[in-house]
């Protein structure tokens, strides 16, 4: 492999990694306050659904991001009333909302723009585009290749992780959202409302998958397709379980797991060294291995919030 | 909490009525969003799924499926854990019924039929045994484990149907025709065979096993209190791995039915979310033999007249019986306490 090879292998797990990361990230902020994201291909489908409806409307990849991001939060907010105000079973509600959301975004979409379930194919004006850093040849190969020529969305992906890690870990208000998910009651002793910090943190999950999708339907494709996110979903949450509720960490399990991908469309029919060819599936297969493996707790412990999955109950 | 526990006319028909009614009007709600009449569209459902002895054969033959994936999570959520994988695990049952019947071809049917459903409970129950072993020997969430299964199992098909046991010279991704006389007797003219009634002896005997055996009361226990159970000296662990592993090979059952019964190969993706579908159907029948019957004949006429439905209206996507799908998971499951709450205060003040 040569040195382009590498830089181009790299650049596309970038690629691929943006909205895995996002997706992880939303499922951080929604775990660590206590619910359960197993509803995050769901959102993702409706904010890819909803950036490229909007996009081919308006023409506008700011207002599609805008709407992208409001569906993910009212989606997120619905799967909060179920979970917090019903106390029902939040596994069952994310799953729900996967199927439903699933089958009711093509019906939607042939409904309004008759083409099979996607949205209309979108010009470089209604889209993030590819840019180009300034700087160009003087800064060599990594620069040129890696850095430059990504869209907006990623470095406004780059730019969220470390907000967001400071949001979590430096503020008041993350120190509570932890909080609400490993120990609810102290949290209401203290006379905060665990519903609030609940609902925040799933507006939150919400609004960061909403960009999740929006990359996928207006940046990196031109269009909403038919299942878009292709199970990213699940994958982001077994990043987000690998890397053991953590931001860094399941940004690391995130690139890894699109480096994975990355390689297995490269390696496509190339014959390895002792292993010969290797089929595309076993590579693919790789994340959900590795993940299978850490929950076995064979490869460290991964420990969920204390109080994930459980709705609150308020003690008198 | 005072005055007791509803009467069961209300707990068991009352309640998951008043689910469904509100399942129904979101339902209603999304065609209006579409532009479709919601009565005109029910009719055009029910004649589709009904109207004709073709549809009715279409529908049972849904249910025939969903029978199998019902029971497969209800069986392991009476031992209180979730089985999402019975995607998966239909996958692998499907893929040990085609390995066998490859196997022989000069077989008649009524001999081959105990060994394939032997291999088809053995490949979903294998399926859903680590997850299993995993939830309750190492504490990982059986949600998630599934789930991750059900991805594996997928490119495990697609591995096989595309690089292993593919036909010669096929394009697409399936095995060769198996012989005609391992093909099922049809029931009716449509792909109805004789999976129904094997469905239905499933269900009969999970039922019997869950409700009238001494494993399966101590099955139930283990799922409503481990704790007491295993104070009680029964073998909870061993009982749980026990109902995930039964409710993987229901699911295995799949296979039979699609593989032996209706397509006479295997085809990549045949099991098409009925393990999903499966879902709504045990949270529906209230993971009860009976009331997944009647809740799988349910859901496959929606599938069918779904069909009818995306054919006298064109701008609705079979996609639309997926929705409904959703919204019954929806309020059966994660909305069940909807009603009950103000029911339940009515009832204490009647």
């Amino acid at each position: 492999m040569t040195p382009l090879d590498l830089i181009s292998v790299l650049a596309s797990t970038v690629r691929l990694a943006v909205p895995l990361i996002l997706a992880a990230l939303a499922g951080l902020c929604s775990e660590r306050a206590g619910i359960v994201a197993l509803g995050l291909e769901g959102l993702m489908l409706a904010g890819a659904f909803a950036a490229g409806a909007v996009a081919a409307l308006t023409g506008s990849p700011w207002a599609a991001l805008a709407a992208a991001m409001l569906v993910g939060v009212f989606v997120a907010l619905f799967h909060g009333y179920a979970c917090i105000a019903q106390r029902g079973d939040q596994v069952i509600s994310g799953m729900a909302l996967n199927i439903l959301i699933g089958g009711l975004v093509p019906v939607l979409g042939q409904a309004w723009f008759g083409q099979g379930g996607q949205t209309p194919a979108l010009g470089p004006g209604a889209r993030f585009m590819p840019a180009t850093l300034p700087g160009g040849d003087g800064f060599g190969l990594v620069w040129r290749g890696l850095i430059s020529g990504h869209n907006l969305l990623v470095y406004a992906t780059a730019a969220l992780l470390p907000a967001l890690v400071w949001l979590l870990y430096s503020t008041r208000f993350g120190l509570r959202l932890r909080a609400v998910g490993e120990n609810p009651h102290a949290v209401d002793a203290a006379g905060l409302s665990v519903a609030r910090l609940r609902y925040l943190a799933l507006a939150l999950c919400g609004a960061l998958t909403g960009i999740a999708g929006a990359y996928l339907a207006i940046a990196e494709n031109a269009g909403f397709t038919r299942d878009m996110t292709a199970g990213r979903g699940y994958l982001a949450l077994a990043a987000l379980i690998f890397g053991k509720w953590r931001p860094l960490g399941a940004t690391a399990a995130c690139l890894l797991f699109a480096l994975t991908d990355a390689l297995q469309l490269r390696l496509q029919g190339v014959a390895l060294p002792v292993v010969g060819i290797v089929p595309v599936q076993f590579v693919e297969a790789l994340p959900y291995l590795l993940t299978v493996f850490l929950l076995a707790g064979f490869v460290g412990t991964a420990r969920a919030p204390a109080a994930l999955g459980r709705p609150f109950v308020k003690t008198r | 909490m005072k005055g007791g526990a509803l009467p069961a006319a209300v707990e068991f028909g009352l309640i998951p009525l008043l689910n469904l009614a509100a399942a129904l009007v979101v339902t209603a709600l999304v065609f209006l969003l579409i532009g479709v009449p919601p009565g005109a569209a029910l009719l055009s459902l029910a004649e589709g799924a009904f109207g004709t002895g073709d549809g009715i054969g279409y529908t049972l033959y849904y249910a025939t499926n969903f029978i199998f994936a019902g029971l497969a999570v209800a069986v392991p959520a009476r031992a209180g854990l979730l089985n999402i994988g019975g995607e998966g695990q239909a996958m692998l049952g499907g893929l040990a019924v085609a390995l066998f019947c490859l196997a022989v071809p000069g077989w008649p049917w009524w001999a081959a039929l105990p060994f394939a459903v032997a291999a088809a409970l053995i490949g979903g129950a294998a399926w859903a045994l680590v997850p299993a072993l995993l939830q309750v020997r190492r504490g990982s969430h059986i949600v998630i484990t599934t789930i991750l299964f059900n991805f594996l199992a997928s490119k495990l098909s697609t591995w096989m149907l595309v690089d292993v046991i593919r036909a010669p010279g096929d394009p697409s991704p399936e095995t060769m025709g198996f012989a005609d006389s391992l093909a099922l007797p049809a029931l009716a003219t449509s792909p109805l065979n004789l999976s129904l009634l094997l469905a239905l002896l499933a269900a009969f005997l999970a039922w019997l096993l869950i409700g009238r055996t001494v494993w399966g009361y101590e099955l139930r226990a283990s799922g409503e209190s481990p704790a007491a159970a295993r104070y009680a000296a029964m073998p909870a662990g061993f009982l749980q791995v026990l109902a995930v592993c039964l409710g993987g090979a229901c699911a295995g059952l799949v296979g039979v039915n699609e593989a032996m019964g209706v397509e006479h190969r295997l085809v990549l993706g045949f099991t098409a979310g009925a393990g999903f579908v499966g879902i709504a159907v045990a949270l529906m029948g209230r993971n009860h033999a009976f009331g997944i019957v009647l809740a799988a004949i349910l859901f496959g006429a929606l599938y069918q007249g779904g069909s009818e439905l995306a054919f006298d209206y064109p701008q609705v996507t079979r996609d639309i019986v997926i929705v409904i799908d959703g919204v019954v998971i929806l309020f059966c499951g994660a909305l069940e306490q909807l009603w009950r709450r103000p029911v339940t205060a009515l009832w204490r003040r009647a």
